[in-house]
């Protein structure tokens, strides 16, 4: 009962399904977050690997990695906060667990992951 | 403070907490709360009672769970003593007509517009900005100076043995000889009237009588909760 009324709650801080991004774990994505600067807002790319996702609902937040400058950088972003204004899925990987925190103890060439051939024209 | 429908206040059930996105795109922790519609139960005058108040009450209790007093407390019971007294011309008190309630609470302030009987429901914080919420806490038993009072504790090593969750000396030596009032020790912890103030109020769905209210609100899931309008200035 109650998780039903928390779940009415939450619907309304949702993205609607079209507009959810759709991505998997281990896939290179693109992040654009909508940034404002003074009274102008500008978009912002954070490219890197998905390594987690946690939460669930309006709570469901996305972790992505990537190496800048030979250091490992994180950023964790809400599934469904407005700011992020699209997730494009550059790249497909196999891997067979749902957090990837090992790539945290690697670097160089042993970062890279296999990749997953998807056919991308025939979703869109 | 009192509005059209009298005072701003309400109560209900704590639901759990979620978050929700302001306009900017911000992230807003949010406590739900259910609560109302709630029957006014008892008006309080200055003339009969010497203040005044509302008394509410929320949700129906079974009449079998219901005392008797708690039955004729809503609405008219018969009675041989309430036959004599109708009988002298005695004037009965108004009833508000309704069944058992589970969980009641006078709220102070003028009754306005309202009067027994009437309901009261969310629509009555409609364009209030900030709310207090009164609630129990949540019970931790005999809890320790660290938990209790946020005491530091003893070192995890260079000699200390055994008391590293220990609350230290309590008191002086030969003058006083004892300890003063009031000194923070251990104790029952929790478990008791707790009022959170100055609460954002972020929501109002009258449709499902929800309340969304900023932060962290007193008390475990299910547990009920006082919402009136701040009286912080």
């Amino acid at each position: 009962m109650s998780q039903d009324i928390l779940k009415h709650v939450e619907a309304s801080a949702l993205k609607p399904a079209e507009e959810t991004p759709h991505f998997e774990i281990g896939d290179t994505v693109n992040v654009h977050t909508k940034i404002l600067e003074g009274n102008k807002e500008r978009i912002q790319v954070f490219t890197g690997v998905v390594i987690a996702r946690s939460g669930s609902g309006a709570k469901e937040m996305f972790t992505v990695r990537r190496i800048v400058a030979g250091e490992g950088v994180e950023r964790k972003f809400p599934v469904h906060s407005p700011r992020i204004a699209q997730v494009e899925v550059v790249r497909s990987a196999v891997v067979r667990r749902a957090k990837l925190y090992y790539l945290r103890q690697r670097s160089g060439k042993a970062v890279r992951l296999k990749e997953r051939r998807v056919d991308r024209t025939a979703k869109a | 403070m009192a509005t059209e429908g009298g005072v701003p206040a309400i109560l209900g059930r704590k639901v759990g907490m979620t978050q929700v996105y302001d306009a900017d795109g911000g992230v807003i922790p949010v406590t739900v709360v259910q609560a109302g519609p709630c029957h006014v139960l008892q008006v309080r005058t200055v003339e009969r009672d010497g203040y005044e108040a509302v008394q509410l009450g929320y949700l129906d209790k079974p009449r079998r769970l219901a005392k008797r007093s708690e039955r004729g407390h809503v609405a008219k019971l018969d009675s041989k003593a309430a036959k004599k007294r109708a009988a002298a011309g005695v004037e009965a008190p108004a009833k508000a007509d309704c069944e058992p309630k589970r969980f009641v609470r006078e709220i102070r302030g003028a009754a306005g517009a309202l009067e027994v009987g009437s309901v009261v429901d969310v629509n009555s914080l409609e364009g209030v900005a900030r709310v207090d919420v009164v609630a129990t806490s949540k019970g931790r038993g005999f809890s320790g100076a660290m938990k209790r009072h946020n005491f530091s504790g003893q070192r995890a090593t260079h000699g200390v043995k055994k008391c590293h969750r220990a609350l230290g000396g309590t008191g002086c030596s030969a003058y006083p000889s004892r300890l003063f009032k009031g000194v923070r020790m251990p104790g029952q912890y929790g478990n008791a009237r707790c009022t959170v103030r100055n609460q954002k109020l972020v929501g109002v769905d009258a449709e499902q009588n929800l309340l969304l209210i900023r932060g962290a609100v007193p008390g475990p899931n299910g547990g009920y909760v006082v919402i009136k309008q701040t009286n912080k200035v």
